[in-house]
């Protein structure tokens, strides 16, 4: 019974805890929202020919002057928002998902090789870190950004601004990663099994990723999903910045700083509506990491 | 005078309420030490910090009376209950290295408690509390109060924090533990101040341990406790030593004399898996031995570690933790290696696994060299016929794997079975062996208790087919009767398969029933070596005397 | 305690180096500094001569000496977008990002730690929980986002607020100060709102699980055996243990502060090193950059030299030797 509820316990707490569940269904919902744009989307937002200028400025459908055909209005290009949303998520989500993971493999592989070896190699891993935190996630983007800027031709700058801003996301966020993997490994590496492991001779490799690493996936799934929240964000506020994606493959802070110009003129859907989106999946994702956080240490409970 | 009369609490879950103690009855008397006694999950805690009014939410006091004097400490409000406590009742904890605010002097947790509870002025109460200190034994007290916690040493400090328990003249005091973190002198010491406060200051004590030799020593009455209801009270000297209740009976034959040497512990046999399926392993364990007895020789073994850096210029001092150790164990024998912490024991057990690299000495196993720490490779023999058995049942298993991969990976690892099937056969039959359950195979660890664990701890270690066995205080986080399993399961291994074992315990009791030969460790040295009984009886190192000396234990006069 | 000190000094120095090398590697790989500082009619004899001058064909190790040696006599080069010395552009940039970044620290300071002591010390109250969940919302919502919606609320709709740049400066002593005028604190209200929401959440946080974890500790829960007044022993015993770990974040919250004014500047058109900053990315004028970056460190390893000794003040264990 007990062996039962503790094998359990999480679920029996996401089922009673409504607030993670209404999260966990939007976050669903949005997610497969962008997985299956291609499909669901009224238009293409990339593709000139599907939308049209006549289109340009309809308000959502509850407003006078509306086109039912565009449930939540359109911009001034005469895109739909709901089709350009579901793109700009799509686009926010691969960005942040591929850079998360870049993040988390660099950052545990690093983590908990300082923690296994200790000594020389986990100063030089966390004198990195020192210098990595002394430059702030935003900056640290930023600054690749501009390298790749004055790197690259110009030509290719567009088709790779992607894999750069991913990259720029990622290195911002490995710390986090790395701090958390060193951390939890220096307490797994006085537990007597790891101990045993080391003694009969098992590879090092084997110990960290076989012993170690299952042993400490709890405060690591909290930081991944914080940490995605943060790369959404990030993401967002370079777009913002004018800095990440340019107009014609808008991710949704590419949407927010269009939807800008129109903060003082009445279309204020163009600005707002997406910024409500940006802030539920966000809002969502956290309360995900919220409540991982509280399975994973009942003590705050 | 305390009476707690049917108490009851419970402690609210999502699955209905969970009664941690019930039906408790106990009167301590003024001047009164009384011992509360059992093992781990009998409730005792939780009558201490009921009574005090400091149940960890959210549990509750759901029946019975608890009466201070003629105060109902059940009808007082949150601010009641709080002034009274400190003023009436005040509590020791375990650990006096966490007990003590860490940021504030000595002077200002005693004064700040003084002035809470009367009002007096601050160089009024600086006085009392100087008067105290000297009293209970911290010399140059005027001085010695500017100083924070971290500046006085182990024992000093629950000194202090008796002290401060006192410093407002409660009438009972709830020592929780108060000893347990302590070593054998200084623990003596600590009991000592206890008598003495209950006598000449007339406080009462709730003595909250789970170690009968403690209770045996300074108790005057004993309340025998067991899965949260009262099993016996009485006397001390009745209860100990003719107790009525089986449970008491059972208990007090777990315990571990430390005047004599028994061959078997009478434990209630359990359920144990019929000792048949267990033949498998036995005879894979048996055809295994193709080497021979095997001992282990440590020649002037020392072991030193840097100590923090504290200054650019000077090297970090060094700690000596083990110091020119020259140690024999025979081929086939059990040697015992006791000390208190910090004298070295596990580092000893860290030296010959490899973990810890030795700076002088040699070390041989069988007959050949024992290469030190990280120049031994991964392939050597010895990683396979050391094993290792470990202190803490909770974290030596790795909770993320199955038993049945904790098992099987030893007989993988050496190469000692090519085939899936078979490993989980005799990973099964070796549970078997060990008494547990052959399809624990399927479960994983948090699903059994420390024994059992243990258990498979032992079965782990087996399956590596080893000839030497470091027992590193292997019963130190068991309770007693688990202990006594666990003691005669280790007893029963050795002499069917020879192996060699270094049996390490802070506990002289537990080394006198397991061990051939002993050797007592202080401060990385070793103070004396010999045959088991000549150390216990006529001990010739004045450390090992003092040691078997102020260990607590049942006067022999007791027992029927 | 005087090598506690001094072994962070070391690192401070490491860091600094490090970062100082960052911007050294900008200056030299990320495209080619003749060029930038050439124009097309420039002849490729004239190049070289320059090349030679700047001493570019030197051993890199000798390079990246001089190139530290100069920053370290405050010599940071020329911009490459506006031929000024960048000293001129940062230094004049640094008290708008500094006005800024401390306002809005203190600003997280003061509500901060409150909410969190608060929420800490009843962790089952209504309000309780309403705190959390807006302070949930509040680390969901980029800061450009509340900056656009505070522009909306108190600049566009009520208009009571200037949305953008700083308002009345008093110029003391080279510095461009907007605290001695109350248009300049109108200026400045919105941006270190913006700024310090996001740090306010993070300080809340912390302050909380902090301070849950020491109510548990058992030298609280001796104190309550104590009888210790509950006032003293939230503020006096669990608050103090408290800020020992809460300072160090806050040492390092300092460094996104900065970072984060970026977005707020750009958002409120603020005329601070941020502003500078982005400006500079867009034009690939890397001495700027590579500058904004020291100096950024600068700031961050300064703040966290401070707070160890902070450390050393609050905690005896630091200051005082063990006697056992």
């Amino acid at each position: 019974m007990i062996a039962f509820l503790k094998k359990y316990e999480g679920l029996w707490l996401f089922v009673h805890s409504p607030a993670a569940m209404i999260a966990a269904l939007l976050a669903a919902l949005i997610l497969l929202g962008a997985v299956f744009a291609p499909w669901i989307a009224l238009v293409d937002p990339y593709d000139l020919a599907s939308f049209s200028l006549f289109d340009g400025l309809l308000p959502p459908a509850w407003e006078d002057g509306s086109n039912p055909k565009y449930l939540l209005g359109t911009d001034d290009q005469g895109r739909d928002m709901i089709s350009s949303i579901l793109y700009g998520a799509r686009l926010s989500l691969v960005i942040g998902l591929s850079a998360l993971t870049i993040a988390a493999v660099l950052g545990v592989g690093l983590g908990l090789a300082a923690g296994y070896y200790g000594g020389r190699f986990d100063a030089i891993v966390m004198r990195i870190a020192d210098v990595q935190l002394a430059l702030p996630a935003i900056l640290t983007a930023l600054l690749i950004d501009g390298i790749a800027r004055g790197i690259l031709p110009t030509a290719i700058q567009q088709d790779l601004r992607v894999a750069v801003l991913t990259l720029a996301i990622a290195l911002s966020l490995w710390v986090n990663f790395a701090r958390t993997a060193r951390a939890s490994t220096f307490v797994q590496m006085n537990k007597e099994y790891v101990q045993a492991a080391i003694m009969m001779g098992q590879h090092p490799l084997r110990v960290m990723f076989v012993h170690i690493l299952p042993n400490i996936l709890g405060p690591l799934l909290v930081i991944m999903t914080v940490d995605l929240a943060s790369a959404i964000l990030l993401e967002a506020t370079l777009s913002f910045l004018g800095i990440g994606l340019p107009a014609d493959s808008p991710s949704l802070g590419t949407l927010i700083r269009i939807g800008m110009q129109f903060l003082l003129s009445g279309e204020w859907w163009i600005l707002w509506i997406p910024t409500v989106f940006l802030v539920v999946l966000v809002v969502s994702i956290n309360i995900l990491g919220d409540f991982l956080r509280d399975v994973f240490n009942p003590r705050l409970r | 005078m305390l009476t707690i009369k049917d108490l009851s609490v419970k402690f609210p879950s999502r699955f209905g309420d969970i009664t941690a103690i019930e039906d408790v009855d106990m009167v301590i008397k003024p001047g009164e030490i009384h011992g509360l006694v059992g093992e781990s999950g009998a409730g005792k805690s939780t009558v201490g910090a009921a009574v005090i009014g400091l149940l960890q939410s959210p549990g509750y006091v759901a029946n019975g009376t608890l009466t201070l004097g003629d105060t109902d400490l059940r009808t007082l409000t949150p601010d009641q209950a709080h002034v009274m406590r400190g003023d009436r009742i005040s509590m020791i904890f375990q650990d006096p290295q966490t007990s003590l605010n860490p940021l504030m002097t000595i002077e200002d947790q005693l004064i700040e408690t003084i002035q809470a509870h009367s009002d007096v002025s601050v160089s009024a109460a600086r006085k009392r509390a100087v008067d105290l200190l000297e009293e209970i034994g911290i010399k140059n007290a005027a001085q010695r109060i500017k100083a924070y916690p971290h500046q006085f040493s182990g024992g000093m400090r629950q000194r202090v924090v008796i002290a401060l328990a006192v410093s407002t003249d409660p009438e009972l005091i709830i020592a929780d533990e108060p000893t347990t973190a302590l070593d054998v002198a200084v623990q003596s010491q600590v009991l000592d101040l206890i008598q003495r406060l209950a006598k000449e200051r007339q406080i009462a004590f709730m003595l909250i341990t789970h170690d009968i030799g403690v209770i045996a020593q300074v108790a005057d009455r004993v309340t025998v406790m067991r899965k949260g209801r009262v099993m016996e009270t009485g006397g001390t000297a009745q209860v100990l030593g003719t107790p009525k209740h089986p449970y008491t009976q059972a208990l007090m034959d777990a315990v571990p004399p430390l005047d004599r040497k028994i061959d078997r512990f009478q434990v209630p046999e359990a359920d144990e898996a019929s000792r048949d399926d267990g033949d498998l392993a036995e005879n894979w364990l048996l055809e295994g031995q193709q080497h021979d007895l095997t001992g282990l020789s440590l020649q002037n073994l020392t072991v030193r570690f840097a100590g923090p850096r504290t200054s650019l210029f000077r090297k970090p001092p060094h700690y000596v933790a083990l110091d020119d150790v020259t140690l024999n164990i025979k081929p086939g024998s059990i040697m015992g290696l006791v000390g208190e912490s910090g004298s070295g024991k596990s580092t000893l057990a860290k030296a010959i696994t490899g973990l810890v690299t030795p700076n002088a000495g040699t070390m041989t196993l069988g007959d050949t060299a024992l290469p030190f720490g990280k120049s031994r490779s991964r392939h050597h023999p010895s990683r396979q016929l050391v094993q290792m058995v470990f202190q803490d049942p909770y974290s030596s298993l790795n909770s993320r794997h199955r038993i049945g991969d904790i098992l099987t990976e030893p007989l993988r690892f050496y190469g000692f079975v090519k085939d899936a099937t078979e490993r989980e056969n005799l990973a099964r039959s070796m549970l078997a062996l060990v008494g547990m359950q052959p399809d624990a195979i399927t479960k994983y660890p948090h699903q059994f208790s420390g024994g059992q664990r243990q258990r498979i701890a032992v079965a782990r270690a087996l399956l590596a087919r080893p000839r030497f066995l470091i027992c590193d205080e292997p019963t130190s986080a068991l309770d007693v009767s688990i202990q006594a399993e666990i003691l005669n399961l280790l007893k029963d291994l050795q002499s069917k398969f020879g192996l060699t074992i270094l049996f390490i315990s802070h506990n002289l009791a537990v080394v006198r029933q397991m061990a051939d030969e002993t050797a007592v460790l202080r401060h990385g040295k070793i103070e004396e070596i010999g045959e088991t009984d000549a150390v216990y009886t006529a001990p010739t190192a004045a450390y090992t005397k003092s040691l078997l000396e102020l260990t607590p234990v049942m006067p022999t006069s007791w027992q029927a | 305690m005087v090598y506690f000190i001094l072994k962070r000094m070391f690192q401070s120095v490491f860091v600094m180096l490090a970062v100082a090398f960052l911007a050294f590697s900008l200056f030299r790989f990320v495209g080619d500094p003749i060029t930038q500082m050439t124009g097309v009619e420039t002849s490729v004899a004239d190049q070289e001569r320059l090349r030679e001058e700047l001493g570019l064909n030197d051993p890199f190790v000798y390079q990246f000496a001089r190139f530290t040696g100069d920053m370290l006599k405050g010599d940071f080069g020329f911009s490459y977008r506006t031929r000024q010395p960048v000293a001129d552009m940062i230094s004049s940039r640094i008290p708008a990002t500094l006005e800024l970044g401390v306002v809005a620290l203190i600003i997280s300071l003061l509500v901060g730690v409150p909410a969190g002591v608060y929420t800490a010390l009843k962790p089952r109250g209504v309000l309780t929980q309403a705190i959390l969940m807006t302070t949930l919302v509040g680390v969901s919502i980029p800061t450009f986002v509340i900056g656009i919606m505070l522009i909306f609320i108190f600049g566009v709709q009520l208009g009571w607020l200037p949305t953008f740049g700083r308002g009345g400066t008093v110029q003391i002593g080279g510095w461009e100060s907007s605290l001695f005028m109350i248009d300049g604190w109108r200026a400045l209200l919105l941006p270190a709102i913006t700024l310090g929401v996001y740090q306010l959440t993070l300080t809340m946080r912390l302050v909380r699980a902090e301070m849950m974890e020491v109510m548990r500790t058992d030298y609280i829960r001796f104190a309550m055996a104590r009888g210790v007044p509950m006032r003293r022993l939230h503020y006096k015993h669990a608050l103090a243990n408290t800020m020992v770990p809460v300072i160090t974040i806050i040492g390092l919250q300092f460094g996104g502060v900065i970072a984060f004014s970026i977005v707020t500047e750009s958002v409120f058109q603020w005329p601070g090193m941020g502003l500078l900053f982005l400006e500079s990315i867009r034009f690939v004028d890397i001495p700027v950059m590579g500058v904004y970056l020291v100096v950024i460190a600068f700031f961050f390893v300064l703040v966290n030299l401070i707070v160890d000794l902070l450390y050393v003040a609050i905690d005896p264990r630091l200051r005082i030797k063990d006697v056992s």
